[in-house]
């Protein structure tokens, strides 16, 4: 039945993801799946640091397509990230072309006539030859597909987004000297954003709309596990319960799974093999980045290292 | 199944998540593809579809359990027939039910519903209950009144007639079964009520929220409820944001004008005038500038608490606003307003000013001596307040300067007109030097009103 065949469409999706090193939860998958299945963008949000941007890497390395990033930011336009002219090149074109376009105009007798003739080539500095592609016009021109991320989409500016609806909706751009340029193959798009802004509704509405919010404990754990394969299973539950413990504080900026993966990384090259206070107080500063949060973690630490073991012998 | 689902995009729409039928196609593309079997897929697949922000996805999980917590209708009719279905059933008690359970134990006699009670066939019960809600239109239901009514329609659909029959007939012949029966009927009665209270919760509460927002809207200010004053806020909150939404836009895109034939041919003489660069006029427009005075005194203290917080939104639409707040005298409050939440700045507003006895007059000097020069030609005016000086120099002539340095005037009042020129008020003396006087005492008053402001500007 389809239903059996959906399921395990998205365990294979999990898989997939898994073999590159992004464990995905079972929400992550569906939504890749489903933006196979219906041709949907997904737009990602959620804080900083939980995997929004490796997301689209996984997706690419997984299905062996090229991935085609945009970033976003204040100011950019049109011509940035869609397409440009190559004025440049038109005009030494004109320039080296002079003499024939003499010829071609000598044999008019009347400036009516030559206009007539000139019209017949009017068009030739408009076409493809002069355009520059740009991150998403490359992305549809790409003949096998790709995955376009278009990364921070909440910096850009709200005409911006009114730019993107087209692509997003119908996977096609209208250049107005040259007509539709639609995709061979639809791409792959994940947009990110950290809710600097509101995006607008019509954007949104054009998406698969996906939280990644902080993993729960035991994603955590796997994460660590595919991305950090030299830390021992103890040292890994206790590092994973006690940024849990910290994550309940009222910090400026929470550490997310990119901070984990790096302490994972530090605790292992420390050859740390369980925390205890001394070695946690040294590399705090890898976990949290503000002065004031580690001020406010600090006292905590060894209540929070024991919380995080004692989980370790029931959980 | 379809059916179904439309059934849940109305709950959805109940739970506060706006589903556009655009939204409800892709929702019923992506459920064709993951199929109705794993629950917990098909919750994934409604959030990824339906919901445009986490607070979305909340509600609508929320949404999705309550809902299928519920039995469904029945699915092995074919589409669209539960009602045919259960009219069958009212005109032809023998049909497929009774001949199922029928036969056995249970005098072959009696109504398909009574077998079916008999029989105690939960099963059965709770899908017959959840067609007859489909025939008796539960998701029509609005208001918590209407629950008797479809209780009934529910137990009428589902054969309570032929089963009161039933029952008369019993009790002359079987009473011990009439008793049991009359039992089993008491525990449908309240399954079927509390069917339909979960509909309600289900269906109801976007009505229940427009028709709560409608009065709200409606209300005089002054006389609204401490506990309504939390939803009123959120209320102007969200016209605020409208009005952002709505003038905010245009204003950027409107920028470019006619093209500038000089600067073009300047910028591309390098090239012997072909234009490839383009220069573009820039529209001139007004910026919008805007000096609101707001009475904080004592005999507006209801008001006034809506009047900061609707500058404070306008500071969020427009750029150049100023504020001004007074009692007995007059103080700048941009800044607070501008760096604080609304919440924060009124409290500090009113604890710096706030509460007084009014003074329209002294206020009105102390604006003249200090912030005249924030008027320019192009300055609209607000001033929130009743005009009521406490028999004070009321100082027109400092407002009919105001007036003229400015571009308008508006004065907005929570009193109605009939109030005005009564007692200590003196709106009939500024009146005259105002461009625009108007009644400002509820909230959709106060939308109309800065909608206007804000609307001359573009």
């Amino acid at each position: 039945m389809a239903d059996q065949k959906a399921s395990t469409a998205i365990e294979a999706v999990e898989s997939g993801l898994a073999a590159q090193g992004y464990i995905a939860s079972r929400q992550i998958a569906t939504a890749v799946y489903l933006a196979q299945q219906i041709e949907k963008p997904i737009l990602v949000e959620g804080p900083a640091g939980v995997g929004k941007t490796e997301l689209a890497k996984a997706i690419a390395a997984w299905r062996g397509k090229k991935m085609i990033r945009l970033q976003c930011y204040e100011g950019l336009d049109e011509a940035k990230a869609l397409y440009e002219w190559k004025y440049a090149k038109q005009l030494l074109y004109t320039q080296i072309l002079k003499d024939k376009l003499g010829e071609v105009l000598g044999g008019a007798q009347t400036l009516h006539a030559a206009l007539g003739q000139l019209h017949d080539f009017g068009d030739v500095f408009f076409s493809k030859e002069f355009v520059e592609p740009r991150p998403l016009l490359q992305a549809l021109e790409q003949p096998g597909g790709c995955v376009l991320l278009i990364d921070e989409i909440d910096k850009s500016d709200a005409e911006f987004e009114s730019l993107l609806l087209e692509i997003l909706s119908d996977f096609q751009v209208t250049i107005p000297e040259l007509g539709t340029v639609s995709a061979i193959t639809p791409p792959t798009v994940i947009l990110t954003s950290n809710s600097e802004r509101d995006l607008g509704d019509a954007l949104k509405r054009r998406c698969l709309h996906l939280h990644i919010g902080f993993p729960e404990q035991r994603l955590e754990e796997r994460i660590v596990e595919s991305r950090v394969p030299g830390i021992s299973q103890t040292l890994r539950r206790q590092m994973v319960g006690f940024i849990h413990e910290i994550r309940s504080l009222d910090l400026k900026k929470l550490p997310s799974v990119s901070e984990t993966i790096d302490w994972a990384r530090v605790l292992v090259l420390l050859q740390a093999t369980e925390l205890d206070t001394e070695i946690v107080k040294d590399t705090l500063n890898v976990l949290l980045k503000y002065e004031a949060d580690i001020e406010a973690a600090s006292p905590q630490v060894t209540t929070f290292i024991a919380k995080a073991a004692r989980s370790n012998v029931f959980g | 199944m379809r059916e179904n689902l439309h059934r849940f995009f109305r709950a959805a729409r109940g739970a506060g998540v706006h589903v556009s039928p655009a939204e409800s196609i892709d929702a019923m593309r992506a459920v064709k593809q993951v199929g109705f079997s794993d629950r917990a897929i098909l919750r994934d697949a409604l959030l990824l579809t339906l919901a445009k922000s986490q607070d979305e996805k909340l509600a609508l999980g929320d949404c999705f359990d309550l809902f299928f917590s519920q039995p469904e209708p029945r699915q092995d009719q074919p589409e669209a027939s539960s009602e045919e279905a259960s009219q069958d059933q009212d005109q032809s008690p023998s049909s497929d039910t009774a001949s199922e359970t029928g036969d056995g134990q249970s005098p072959t006699e009696l109504g398909p519903l009574a077998q079916m009670l008999l029989s105690q066939d939960r099963n059965a019960i709770a899908a017959a209950i959840a067609s007859a809600s489909g025939a008796a239109s539960l998701s029509d239901i609005r208001y918590s009144t209407q629950r008797g009514i479809f209780s009934s329609r529910i137990l009428d659909a589902m054969g309570l007639q032929r089963l009161r029959d039933d029952l008369d007939g019993l009790t002359a012949t079987n009473p011990s079964l009439a008793e049991r029966l009359r039992a089993a009927l008491d525990a449908l009665r309240e399954t079927v009520r509390d069917t339909v209270s979960q509909g309600l919760a289900l269906y109801a509460r976007e009505e229940a929220e427009n028709l709560r927002n409608e009065i709200l809207r409606n209300a005089p200010l002054a006389r609204i409820e401490r506990r309504q004053v939390a939803e009123m806020r959120a209320l102007i909150r969200q016209i605020a944001r409208r009005l952002r939404e709505r003038y905010s836009k245009p204003r950027k895109r409107q920028r470019r004008g006619h093209l500038d034939v000089r600067r073009t041919l300047r910028r591309n003489a390098a090239w012997g005038g072909v234009p490839f660069l383009t220069a573009w006029k820039r529209k001139h427009r007004d910026r919008p500038r805007i000096v609101a005075l707001c009475d904080v005194s004592g005999s507006v203290a209801q008001v006034s608490d809506f009047f900061l917080l609707l500058i404070h939104s306008l500071h969020e639409v427009v750029d150049d606003v100023r504020s001004f707040a007074f009692s007995s005298h007059l103080i700048e409050v941009s800044e607070i307003l501008e760096k604080n939440s609304p919440e924060e700045a009124m409290a500090e507003i009113m604890s710096k000013v706030g509460f007084g006895s009014s003074d329209y007059g002294s206020s009105l000097v102390d604006f003249e001596n200090e912030f005249m020069s924030a008027l320019t030609p192009q300055t609209t005016v607000i001033v929130l307040g009743d005009a009521r000086s406490n028999n004070l120099d009321p100082r027109a002539d400092i407002l009919r300067r105001i007036s003229e340095r400015s571009k308008r005037l508006v004065w907005l009042n929570p009193e109605g007109r009939l109030a005005w020129g009564f007692g200590d008020s003196e709106m009939p003396r500024y009146a005259t030097f105002c461009s625009v006087v108007r009644q400002c005492a509820t909230a959709q008053q106060l939308e109309r009103a800065i909608s206007d402001i804000v609307a001359t500007y573009q």
